[in-house]
């Protein structure tokens, strides 16, 4: 479970979470919907220990322990997993060297022994084939030079392989085509049960219809301003966000 | 009016002339050697050791790093032998090894001295007995003139190795040239080492630098490649590191003949002062020469590449690739000259220099110059310093990786984009694990 209260952070003296509170429960999908710049991304990162920001005030708890003064592996290694908007390149990492890297690492967070690589090469050729992913790319550098929906797969991909308690999806649909769409969609879905919750952050409505969320939450200025069931999402796609905007300033 | 100025000797520079007078009777070489041995040892009076005010040295001040002079090296005894032979890795069969502890060829050590393809004997015998090819090649006229820690080298220069590899030889190990350093007593070594690629030979060549013990050796050594027409060499140097007590002035001189394939690329573990200068000339046409290396210092290390290529003549092209990782308090220097002679035309230079500093005390001097006098070249150089991408950084922590695990991740595959230059499969595994495990000890 996830649970953010009154979350207050700021970037350069500029405050951009403004008492944010959210629940996200035990098995639950919850979609963050909102303008650009409500400071969807920002929330993304802060819940999974990117440095820079100021946390002025509030508390973020997975499963029930407050993980703000983590940095990012202790948070990762809890069960948290962010699947970048933009996943970054990594030149000279092939991108089967830093999937072992990271297995191993979270396994040595957790007191447990390391992968024996014809286990680990099992392992990540099962999950890379359902998701469509070529053995190929897994010896090429780690994102560099992979088309836009490669680089959603691959963050699917790593998600899969890291199995983690609490998955945050910062815009995986954008740059997707439908096709590209569905794969990382099934392969999300693929994932849900077992008590493990998503946080979808997303401009557009598409992206739940393939991962159909339990709750919606609009975003504004820094603050949930709305939240409901899945229909809210129908009806910001009809109306905008006019409506919110101005509520939050 | 003019006002002379009069440079005031250190005591290291007084103490090196007056060793000069002192052995040069007794170095090895005849009338020729001796009159170039002289000309450095005037050269050195006149301009001391280099410092700022040198422009190639603007940024290593070897006068202050050596204040005074240690005693000069001499020859090992059996029993440092006997404990470099122990710290020596086991010779594989038909393996040809050429060591030298300091500065001074080691017969009991060394392995294939005399093949059908190569020669091996101590430098001694070559400038005592060599013909004048021989003499002249070492005399390297050409190169590194006017450096006076080069003339110094050359004032004193003995008991180095000289490997000849005969023409069409293709070696299926790597060559190699083991320089070990005691440093039990502070000591001064200046030896000079020749390799002659004969023409169409082709091999590799690993030069290591090894310490043993912490006290004050000064190295001064050079080692001059000469690669015959369509000789095919690999070059790869490891320089050990080093204690932080030795001063280290390595001169690579490299004579780059017509069809050359030459790939020399260094991997300097830094500890103490080093500076490694790379004189090379391409001698006639359509050679490709590659300079590459990553360095790697912390601490308060200070490391200096410097290098001079020389397009004397058309249609070659060079290649300059250099990785740097600058931790703790330490200092890097990057300065490479590409010349292009006016008739030179149809050259391909470009040079690269790309540095991450680590530590919060770390610098970098970058300083790459272009002397082009031909008009149909295509040159070009670049150089970037910079810290760690804090968005890769992130993202692999987000993954799990513990931030010193993913600094090593990163710095090792910034320092690998140079080691990949390196053909050779197995050497290049060896400075992989090297690379890595430096990486571990600066994250322990």
């Amino acid at each position: 479970m996830l649970e953010i209260r009154n979350l207050h952070a700021s970037i350069g003296g500029k405050e951009i979470l403004k008492g944010l509170t959210l629940t996200v429960k035990d098995g639950d999908v919850a979609a963050i919907m909102g303008p650009n710049g409500s400071g969807k991304s920002t929330l993304s990162y802060i819940v999974s220990g990117r440095e820079g920001y100021e946390v002025t005030a509030g508390e973020v708890f997975l499963n029930g322990e407050n993980i703000l003064a983590m940095p990012a592996d202790e948070r990762a290694a809890k069960g948290l997993f962010l699947a970048f908007q933009y996943p970054v390149e990594i030149p000279g990492v092939t991108t089967m060297t830093f999937l072992k890297a990271a297995m191993n690492a979270q396994r040595k967070h957790r007191g447990e022994k390391e992968l024996p690589t014809p286990e680990f090469m099992k392992i990540v050729r099962a999950a890379s084939d359902k998701l469509g992913v070529a053995q190929d790319m897994l010896r090429r550098a780690l994102n560099v030079g992979f088309s836009g929906g490669e680089k959603k797969r691959m963050e699917v991909l790593q998600m899969t392989l890291l199995d983690p308690k609490f998955g945050i999806l910062d815009e995986t649909d954008s740059g997707l085509d439908i096709d590209a769409l569905r794969v990382v969609a099934d392969g999300v879905n693929a994932l849900r049960g077992d008590g493990r919750g998503f946080l979808v952050i997303t401009h557009y409505q598409r992206l739940l219809e393939y991962i159909k969320p339990d709750s919606v939450h609009v975003m504004a200025a820094g603050r949930i301003v709305k939240s409901g069931g899945p229909e809210l999402a129908h009806e910001l796609e009809a109306n905008g966000y006019k409506d919110y905007i101005g509520q939050a300033a | 009016m003019s006002a002379t100025v009069t440079r005031i000797k250190s005591e290291a520079e007084t103490s090196l002339e007056s060793a000069f007078a002192v052995v040069r009777e007794t170095l090895p070489g005849q009338a020729k050697v001796r009159a170039f041995r002289d000309e450095a040892a005037a050269l050195f009076a006149s301009n001391g050791l280099p410092t700022r005010r040198v422009e190639a040295w603007h940024y290593t001040d070897l006068r202050a790093a050596m204040r005074t002079m240690s005693p000069l090296a001499q020859p090992p005894d059996e029993a440092l032998i006997a404990r470099a032979g122990a710290s020596l890795s086991p010779a594989a069969e038909g393996q040809v090894r050429a060591v030298l502890i300091d500065g001074y060829f080691v017969e009991a050590l060394s392995r294939g001295l005399i093949t059908s393809d190569i020669t091996m004997r101590s430098l001694d015998v070559t400038l005592a007995e060599g013909d004048h090819v021989a003499i002249e090649i070492l005399s390297t006229p050409n190169l590194g003139r006017g450096d006076a820690a080069l003339a110094l080298n050359t004032a004193f220069m003995r008991g180095g190795v000289e490997i000849d590899i005969e023409p069409g030889y293709h070696a299926a190990l790597p060559i190699e040239l083991i320089n070990i350093s005691r440093a039990e007593r502070p000591a001064a070594i200046f030896s000079r080492s020749m390799v002659r690629a004969g023409a169409g030979s082709k091999f590799t060549l690993l030069e290591k630098h090894v310490s043993l013990g912490a006290e004050a050796v000064q190295k001064n050594d050079a080692l001059v490649l000469f690669t015959s027409g369509r000789s095919h060499v690999e070059h790869v140097f490891v320089r050990e590191r080093a204690p932080d007590s030795q001063t280290h002035v390595h001169s690579l001189l490299l004579n780059v003949w017509e069809d050359v394939k030459l790939n020399s690329y260094a991997l300097v573990e830094g500890g103490g002062f080093l500076r490694r200068q790379i004189f090379a000339r391409l001698e006639s046409e359509r050679a490709e020469l590659s300079l590459s290396g990553s360095t790697l210092l912390r601490g308060k290390d200070h490391a200096d590449t410097t290098l001079v290529v020389d397009h004397a003549n058309p249609n070659n092209s060079s290649r300059e690739y250099f990785k740097h990782i600058v931790d703790g308090a330490a200092t890097g220097v990057f300065q490479g000259k590409i010349i292009v002679a006016p008739h030179a035309q149809k050259t391909d230079g470009t040079m690269k220099s790309q540095t991450i500093l680590t530590g919060d005390d770390a610098a970098m001097y970058n300083k790459p110059e272009l002397e082009i006098f031909a008009d149909d070249v295509t040159c070009g150089h670049g150089a970037t310093v910079g810290a760690l991408d804090p968005v890769q950084l992130f993202y692999a922590m987000s993954r799990g990786l513990p931030r010193a695990d993913a600094e090593t991740l990163l710095l090792e595959a910034f320092a690998g984009d140079a080691t990949d230059k390196v053909a050779d499969e197995t050497l290049r595994e060896m400075l992989i694990t090297r690379v890595r495990n430096w990486l571990n000890g600066r994250a322990a």
